[in-house]
């Protein structure tokens, strides 16, 4: 196990095209980042540099303290899931899960390789298919044949490269948990590069979102959401993806489609002399004035809006509002939808509101949401204008803290069973 | 087969008798022939009058008068289309594994003058290699013919093989690395057990064409050094001047249609199609 860094780590191809413009990274040791980004943002080129299947044109990367830019791939330590798996198939289950002990040759002995591929496929419940080959497999059985072939050699670190994207979104939910649940035991320093969200934020201690080659940020998940550094980070993560208006301020007030909203302190430090900004309101900040208590509705904002389209989940209601926007923010939106992987035709207001909500297609619905709850984004930049440092400190460390707290209980989960079968091997001489 | 009506099915079955009969009837013709008698090549009939295997100890058993024509070429024959063929195919399996894997200038140069080789015509370089074989004593030899066969089995084995990387995914091997292996080691251990049957089929199109040849053969020969078989047989002669040598000739005809028949069975089983699924998502 070890720490990665990558510092000012840079990707030319031979044709000119930069693909990572100088990524600085510092990855803990036991530590579970994910690398996030629409398709392009040279999240996988990223991931190959790490593992040492691209070249790196610029920077420096080390694995521990050791610089490894010029290592070949199998003196990197490092084991890696491919998307499509990448199994041996003339080989069985098992010769795929013990290939590369295989390799290290004179490391292993027979006993020993045959002692530590059981105990990978008993993790990943593969002891029924030792003997079968790949091609009669199920995607995820395939799936778990990576891992165990990941997992068998105890690496510095494992790299995983969208590794579910090849699943139907049940078994995915559900490798996802397995995924977390083996990371979590193992406590081995995982990159994991995806270009899902839920992947994301459900996995991650930390997340780094890329755009176009470029680290944007780096944070918890939480941090990520709430306090995102700029337009694009707030766009990316969650969904529906956040909505963003154009603000006009006027006074002590600042105008957005359909609605006015007082500027109060916060909102009137973060707008400064500034004449439009972009305002970014998540969906789930809204409220149906029907189903909300009286007492919440304090201090907020209520507005009328004619509902175009709604979409009821059985757990949640998205109703579409559509509305104008601004021509001076129009092309700043229209970019961040591209950068998105996004083709919006329109632009609309989605609000998420409770089920119970008798919001139907083409109502007039009364909304609600607090002045608390808006992003403030300025409009040439997309800087975020509201971001709170502390606030996003006092998070990085509380993800900190339950990434300790879980690492110890990985360690001692770990000294208990070593116990124990020191205690059985014991018992088994006595 | 299920969805064809019975018309369809008589009209399947017609076709099939009468290809089966076209090109099975040479052979079998030929076959016929090596059994006939002497006097019985004249009867005009397709069966032998009289079976016998005079034919086949002329030029197999001791003492037979084309014993010493036939067995040696026989000998060449096996050993120069072997050569030419394992020589052929291990080149191939390299310059096609770089064609398909790697970008480097001169890969479209390397597969047009290939294909360029494989298209010329083999007479006109039969006479200038004639001429230069004798003078660096290649005359007559193994290597004089080995060389020239090579020039015809390349490069369809580097076309047939490079199709057949091309094929196989980069990622097992880059797997294979991550996993610990050297690029050679990748290459023997994940690309080469799945490019078997690719390669077998390449060997054994090669091995035809190096067996098959005739005119190399019987230009670059004059002995029984190197004489391969098709050229051996032109020299047969009957058991006087009046008499013609067809049952030898159709005898040894046979004979060297076995081992092809015998190459073709052994590897037909290795020729095992689909077995890259599973690799990646299938």
């Amino acid at each position: 196990m070890a720490s990665i860094s990558l510092d000012h780590v840079v990707k030319t191809y031979p044709d000119g095209f930069t693909a990572v413009k100088g990524v600085s990274l510092d990855i803990a040791d036991g530590e579970f980042v994910i690398l996030v980004g629409p398709s392009g943002c040279g999240k996988s080129t990223l991931l190959r540099m790490i593992v040492g299947l691209e070249d790196i044109t610029d920077g420096e990367l080390r694995i521990g303290e050791k610089v490894v830019n010029d290592l070949a791939p199998r003196d990197r330590d490092l084991a890696m899931v491919f998307q499509n798996y990448a199994l041996y198939p003339h080989l069985t289950v098992y010769e795929n899960i013990a290939f590369p002990l295989r390799l290290a040759r004179g490391q292993f002995s027979d006993s020993e390789v045959d002692e530590r591929v059981r105990r990978a496929s008993a993790l990943l419940e593969l002891d029924e298919h030792l003997e079968r080959k790949p091609a009669n497999l199920s995607g995820g059985q395939r799936q778990r044949v990576a891992m165990g072939r990941a997992i068998v050699r105890q690496a510095k670190a494992f790299l995983f490269d969208e590794p579910l994207s090849n699943l139907d979104a049940k078994l995915r939910g559900q490798m996802r948990t397995e995924i977390a649940r083996l990371q979590r035991n193992l406590a081995t320093t995982t990159v994991y590069v995806t270009h899902d969200q839920t992947e994301a934020m459900t996995l991650g201690d930390r997340v780094a979102v890329l755009r176009r080659g470029e680290l944007q940020q780096v944070a918890s998940p939480r941090g990520l959401y709430d306090q995102p550094v700029n337009l694009f980070v707030a766009g990316f993560i969650g969904s529906p993806p956040m909505n963003f208006l154009p603000g006009i301020v006027e006074g002590d007030r600042i105008r957005l489609p359909l609605v006015d909203v007082p500027l109060d302190d916060r909102l009137r430090t973060a707008v400064g002399e500034r004449e439009i900004v972009i305002v970014g309101i998540r969906p789930d900040a809204y409220e149906d004035v029907d189903t909300l208590e009286p007492h919440k509705a304090e201090g907020g904002v209520r507005f009328e809006a004619d509902v175009d389209v709604t979409e009821w989940l059985g757990e949640v209601l998205y109703a579409y509002v559509p509305f104008e926007t601004h021509d001076a923010v129009r092309e700043k939106l229209a970019e961040l939808d591209r950068d998105l992987d996004g083709e919006g035709m329109r632009t609309q207001l989605v609000v998420t509101l409770d089920s119970m909500s008798t919001v139907r297609a083409g109502d007039a619905a009364e909304l609600w949401f607090h002045p608390d709850s808006m992003h403030i984004f300025d409009a040439e930049t997309g800087d975020s204008l509201t971001r709170d440092e502390d606030r996003a400190a006092e998070l990085e460390e509380e993800a900190k803290e339950q990434r300790r707290r879980a690492l110890e209980r990985a360690k001692r989960r770990a000294e208990r069973e070593a116990q124990a079968a020191a205690d059985g091997e014991e018992r088994a001489s006595a | 087969m299920g969805g064809m009506s019975t018309k369809q099915r008589i009209g399947w079955v017609v076709i099939t008798v009468v290809v089966l009969l076209w090109s099975l009837f040479p052979v079998v013709s030929i076959l016929m022939t090596s059994f006939k008698t002497q006097a019985g090549l004249f009867s005009g009939k397709f069966l032998p009058p009289e079976w016998t295997w005079e034919n086949y100890a002329t030029i197999l058993a001791p003492g037979g008068s084309a014993q010493d024509l036939f067995l040696p070429s026989l000998r060449n024959s096996i050993g120069i289309s072997l050569i030419s063929t394992v020589v052929a195919v291990v080149l191939a399996t390299f310059c096609a594994y770089a064609i398909a894997r790697l970008d480097f200038r001169g890969k479209k140069l390397i597969l047009t003058t290939a294909l360029a080789v494989s298209v010329f015509p083999v007479v006109s370089i039969v006479t200038p290699l004639f001429n230069l074989w004798r003078s660096i004593g290649l005359y007559d030899t193994w290597p004089g013919l080995i060389i020239p066969y090579l020039s015809l089995t390349l490069p369809i084995s580097i076309w047939t093989l490079a199709a057949f990387f091309r094929q196989i995914p980069w990622e097992l091997e880059q797997a294979a690395q991550v996993d610990g292996a050297t690029p050679f080691q990748a290459f023997r251990k994940a690309v080469v057990p799945l490019a078997a049957p690719g390669v077998f089929t390449t060997a054994i199109i090669a091995f035809f064409i190096a067996w098959n040849d005739f005119v190399y053969g019987i230009s670059l020969t004059s002995t029984s050094a190197a004489r391969p078989v098709p050229a051996a047989l032109s020299f047969f002669t009957g058991a006087s001047q009046f008499e013609e040598p067809t049952g030898a000739i159709s005898a040894a005809a046979i004979v060297v249609t076995v081992p092809i028949v015998i190459v073709v069975l052994i590897f037909q089983r290795r020729i095992v199609s689909g077995l890259t699924q599973g690799a990646v998502k299938g």
